[in-house]
C-alpha cells in the first residue's frame, strides 16, 4: 500500500544554483500526483529529493524535511533503504542491456538478497503483469536480453523493475516523453491501474497527461511551487496567474 | 599522403616476408615438430630443448616462459589495474584523479630497458633476499616454488616486472569503457536501492565487462612480445621448469640474445621462425583485443548473453 508525502520547507542547490526554494506540500497516498511546469523549473529536482538521487550528484545539496509515512528521509534513514521503498522510472528507459527481461526484473530483489526461485518467478511474473508487459515477453523471458525491446516496452520493463521491490511510492520523472503516442497511452493506463496500489508522483511536460492521470497537480515554476490543488482547479480554476498564464499556452 | 598509407602495408608485408623466407631451413627441417619436440643429450640423456651447436632446435622452452610469464603478470596486474580503473573512475575526488591518471599514463612511457635495469638492482635482489625464502616456506609443498636457484631470477621476476609494465595499458582501457557506461545505468541500479559497491558490480563492471576483458588481452599482447626487460631478469636458459623461481627463457629473449651471435644458417633461421610465431600470436592477441574494446566503446551490445 501506498503512503503519504509530507515536504517541509525543502531547499535544493547544485553548486551555487538554489534550484528548489521552500517548497511545501502535502502528496496524499494512493492517488496519483503530477507536477508541471516549465523545462528547468526544478520539477525533476524536487523528485530525485523525494528518494535522495538528488545527493548522488557530489555538488548537490538540500535542507529541509521530507516525510514518508512515518519515516523522516533525511534525518534517520539511509539512501539505500529508503530507495527499495521508493521506486523510480526516469525520461529515458534504461533497462539493463547486459541482463535478460527476468533478470531485468529481479536485479532488485537480488540486490535484496532474494534467492528462492519460485518466490522470484512468482514476483517476476506479477510484476511484469502489473506493468502491462507479461503477454509480450512471457515467452522469451530469459532469452531475450531487456535492450531488444522497443522503447515504450522497454519504458514498462523499467517500472515491471521497479514495481518487483514492492514500494510504497513510484516516482515517474517524465515517463513517457521519450515514447510515441500509442505507447504512452499505455503508461498513462498503467498509471490508472497502479495508483489504487502506490502513492504516484510523476512529472511530465505534457498538461493534458497531468489531467488524465492525476488528482492532484503542482505547478513549478523557477525553483518555487506556485500552486498545489485539485487537478480540475488547477486546469479550469487556477487561483495564480502565472499558473493560468502557464496552462493556457503563454509562456513555457 | 596515399603513399604514406600504403607504406604501412608494404613494411607490415615485408615483414612477414622476410620472417618466412629465413625461416624456411628450420621449417622445412623440423616442420610443425619445431614448435613441440624434446631431444636428448647424448652425454647426460637429459631433455635437451635447445643446442645450437649440434642443430638441435625447439621452441617449446621459449614458448613455455612467455605463457608462463606473460600470465603471471596477468594474475597480479589484473586485479590492480582493475581497483584502479573502479577507484579513479567511481570514487576518487576529482582533486586526485588528474594526477593519478596522470602517472598511470606516465608508467607506459618509461622506456622497457629502465624496467629491466630497476629489476636488475631493486626488484632482483628484493625477490632473492625477501619474497622467494618467504614463497619457498609457505608454497614449497605445491611444487611451483622450488628451491634451487639462488640468483632471484626467473619466471617470478619478469612476472612481476611485466605486471608493472602492462599495469597502465590494461588500466587506462579499463577506464575507459568505465566511463563509457552511461550514466543512466548507474542511476538506473541507485534508484533501486543498491549501495554503491552494488552499483558498481551490477552497472557499470557488468556493462563493461567486454572491453575489460578486451583490455586484459591487449596487456598480454604487450606482455607476450615484452623483449628487453624480460631478457634481463627471465635467467635465459633454454629449460622447462615447474618452479616458477627458476630459470628460463622467452620467445622475445632468446631472439634479443642469441641472433647477433649466431653464425650457423639452421641457427639463424630457427631464431627467425620463433619470431615469425612470435608475431602472428601477438598480431591475433591484439586484433581480438582491439575488437572488444572497439565493440564497447562504440555502444552496447544488443543481445543478452
Amino acid at each position: 500500500m501506498g503512503v503519504g508525502i509530507e515536504v517541509i520547507n525543502l531547499n535544493a542547490w547544485y553548486g551555487s544554483n538554489h534550484t528548489l526554494q521552500d517548497i511545501n506540500l502535502n502528496i496524499p497516498a494512493n492517488h496519483a500526483t503530477a507536477l508541471i511546469g516549465p523545462s528547468g523549473c526544478g520539477k525533476s529536482t524536487f523528485v530525485r529529493c523525494i528518494n535522495r538521487m538528488h545527493e548522488t550528484n557530489p555538488i548537490a545539496r538540500v535542507t529541509g524535511t521530507i516525510r514518508i509515512g512515518e519515516l523522516d528521509i533525511y534525518e534517520n534513514a539511509k539512501p539505500v533503504e529508503i530507495r527499495r521503498r521508493v521506486g523510480m522510472v526516469f525520461q529515458r528507459p534504461n533497462p539493463f542491456p547486459t541482463m535478460s527481461i527476468y533478470d531485468n526484473v529481479a536485479a532488485g530483489l537480488k540486490l535484496n538478497g532474494y534467492s528462492n526461485h519460485r518466490a522470484l518467478d512468482e514476483i517476476v511474473e506479477k510484476s511484469l503483469k502489473n506493468s502491462a508487459l507479461w503477454d509480450e515477453v512471457k515467452d522469451d523471458l530469459k532469452k531475450k536480453s531487456g535492450a531488444s525491446l522497443s522503447g515504450g516496452q522497454q519504458q514498462r520493463l523499467c517500472i515491471a523493475r521497479a514495481l518487483a521491490v514492492d514500494p510504497e511510492v513510484l516516482l515517474m520523472d517524465e515517463p513517457a516523453s521519450a515514447l510515441d503516442p500509442v505507447s504512452t497511452s499505455k503508461i498513462e493506463d498503467l498509471i490508472f491501474q497502479l495508483k489504487s496500489q502506490y502513492t504516484i508522483v510523476i512529472v511530465t511536460h505534457n498538461m493534458q497527461q497531468a489531467a488524465r492521470v492525476a488528482e492532484k497537480t503542482g505547478f513549478f515554476l523557477n525553483g518555487r511551487m506556485v500552486e498545489f490543488d485539485a487537478t480540475h482547479k488547477i486546469f479550469t480554476n487556477p487561483s495564480d496567474k502565472r499558473t493560468e498564464d502557464y496552462i493556457t499556452g503563454r509562456f513555457g | 599522403m596515399v603513399l604514406c598509407a600504403f607504406s604501412i602495408f608494404g613494411i607490415v608485408v615485408l615483414i612477414v616476408w622476410q620472417l618466412v623466407v629465413h625461416s624456411q631451413l628450420a621449417w622445412n627441417k623440423f616442420g610443425l615438430s619445431f614448435f613441440y619436440q624434446v631431444f636428448t643429450d647424448s652425454y647426460t640423456q637429459q631433455k635437451l630443448y635447445w643446442d645450437p651447436v649440434n642443430e638441435h632446435f625447439s621452441a617449446l622452452p621459449f614458448i613455455f616462459g612467455t605463457l608462463v610469464s606473460s600470465f603471471l603478470a596477468l594474475l597480479m596486474a589484473v586485479p590492480l589495474a582493475v581497483g584502479l580503473a573502479i577507484f579513479l573512475t567511481e570514487m576518487c575526488p576529482t582533486v586526485l584523479r588528474g594526477p593519478l591518471a596522470f602517472l598511470t599514463e606516465l608508467l607506459a612511457a618509461i622506456p622497457s630497458v629502465i624496467y629491466g635495469l630497476w629489476a636488475v638492482f631493486v626488484l632482483v635482489p628484493l625477490l632473492r633476499e625477501h619474497v622467494n625464502p618467504l614463497l619457498i616456506r609457505w608454497l614449497g609443498w605445491t611444487g611451483l616454488v622450488g628451491n634451487d636457484n639462488p640468483t632471484g631470477l626467473g619466471f617470478l621476476a619478469a612476472g612481476v616486472i611485466l605486471a608493472i609494465m602492462i599495469l597502465p595499458i590494461i588500466s587506462s582501457l579499463t577506464r575507459e569503457v568505465m566511463t563509457a557506461v552511461p550514466h543512466s545505468q548507474r542511476e538506473a541500479v541507485l534508484a533501486l536501492g543498491a549501495t554503491r559497491w552494488e552499483m558498481i558490480r551490477m552497472a557499470v563492471l557488468r556493462n563493461a565487462r567486454i572491453g575489460i576483458v578486451g583490455a586484459i588481452i591487449l596487456g598480454l599482447g604487450r606482455a607476450l612480445g615484452e623483449t628487453m626487460a624480460v631478457t634481463m631478469v627471465i635467467g635465459n636458459s633454454p629449460e622447462i621448469h615447474r618452479s616458477l623461481l627458476a630459470n628460463g627463457s622467452s620467445m622475445a629473449s632468446v631472439i634479443a640474445n642469441e641472433y647477433a651471435e649466431a653464425s650457423a644458417d639452421m641457427h639463424l633461421s630457427a631464431l627467425t621462425e620463433i619470431g615469425l610465431a612470435l608475431f602472428i600470436v601477438t598480431i591475433i592477441v591484439n586484433a581480438i583485443a582491439q575488437l572488444l574494446v572497439w565493440a564497447v566503446t562504440r555502444g552496447t551490445p544488443r543481445s543478452a548473453r
